[in-house]
């Protein structure tokens, strides 16, 4: 079976002993286990992929009848997170994903969604430089100008200002898989993953990615 | 922490580390790799500091070596400290014995811990 990717939840960050007595720093990933809910073909759908859950335990009555009758085709229980996957050789519904499609080694994406900020200045947003704080300055963290007068007599679509942060779709490519457990489904990734603790998390092999032996 | 985290540094922990605080003079066994071969080399020292909790724990241990101040760090549970040994243990009366590094000869002796 190959699955490209799982879902989870990012359980935190910690660092971990490479054979050689390094430190690596990883993110760790509770991932899966996952079940295939929909197998989506060229014929029917238009392209190749398989949608797959991250098997939780929900209340029945928090999904709508159209989901209900979704699952009840596949024979799963009602699942909260689904996301779709491409495949290669064979993959049926019912089929469960766990973490041992990884391999320590495998480089991997990540998406997530990255920490709300809230409405943030141009200084933390677009990271300008802003002014002096004293000596009689009067430019602290103002933006400055946002352009010229009577022509064109209105702000340039796109310019940078002041505005909510955070809380986008994030994608971090190519980082590596550092180790895998597969009896507490718990994958480790060296480096950061988008958003906080307990976040949803997609990690998806990259793209014409190295894979670990 | 959540409980998964708590299964997560377990695996990383070791459980034949001695007590040892501040203070303390020990002796730590690293393994040294040289091409393909291992040896261990002693590091003996007194302890200046214990940071960090959980297995992201450090210690400090400063030494003096041909007349010139010598400090390391080690993770406390890396798998390059092939054992520690307590030699002595000193008392003190700070966490951090930062104030070492500016005394030298007998004013940076410490006073072992009477036994209770």
């Amino acid at each position: 079976m190959a699955i490209e990717g799982i879902i989870g939840k990012k359980v935190g960050m910690t660092q971990v002993f490479a054979e050689d007595g390094a430190l690596i720093p990883v993110t760790v990933i509770q991932a899966g286990p996952c079940l295939v809910v929909q197998k989506k073909t060229a014929d029917k759908d238009g392209y190749d992929a398989v949608q797959i859950g991250l098997v939780e335990k929900i209340s029945n009555r928090r999904v709508t009848s159209a989901m209900r009758g979704h699952f009840e085709k596949a024979g799963a229980q009602p699942l909260r997170t689904l996301a779709e996957f491409e495949y290669s050789g064979d993959a049926n519904v019912g089929d469960r994903v766990q973490v041992d499609i990884f391999k320590p080694g495998d480089q991997i994406d990540v998406v997530g969604q990255s920490k709300g900020k809230g409405y943030q200045g141009v200084v933390k947003r677009h990271n300008f430089a802003g002014g002096r704080a004293t000596h009689g300055s009067m430019f602290h963290r103002a933006p400055g100008s946002i352009g010229a007068s009577a022509f064109p007599s209105r702000v340039m679509k796109g310019m940078r200002m002041g505005g909510r942060m955070g809380g986008d779709q994030v994608t971090v490519k190519n980082l590596r898989v550092a180790k895998i457990d597969v009896e507490n489904n718990l994958l480790y990734i060296r480096g950061a993953v988008p958003g906080g603790r307990n976040g949803l998390v997609v990690v998806r092999f990259a793209k014409n990615g190295k894979r670990g032996e | 922490m959540p409980e998964i985290m708590k299964i997560v540094e377990s695996r990383e922990s070791r459980t034949d580390i001695p007590n040892f605080s501040p203070g303390d003079t020990v002796k730590v066994h690293v393994k040294v790799k040289e091409g393909d071969k291992e040896r261990i080399q002693i590091f003996q020292g007194v302890v200046i500091s214990r940071k960090g909790g959980g297995t992201r724990q450090m210690f400090t241990v400063r030494k003096i070596s041909g007349g010139i101040g010598v400090e390391r760090m080690f993770p406390l549970y890396s798998p390059t400290i092939d054992r520690i040994e307590v030699e002595r243990h000193g008392r003190v009366r700070r966490a951090k014995l930062y104030y070492l590094r500016d005394l030298r000869g007998k004013a940076a002796r410490i006073e072992e811990k009477r036994k209770a």
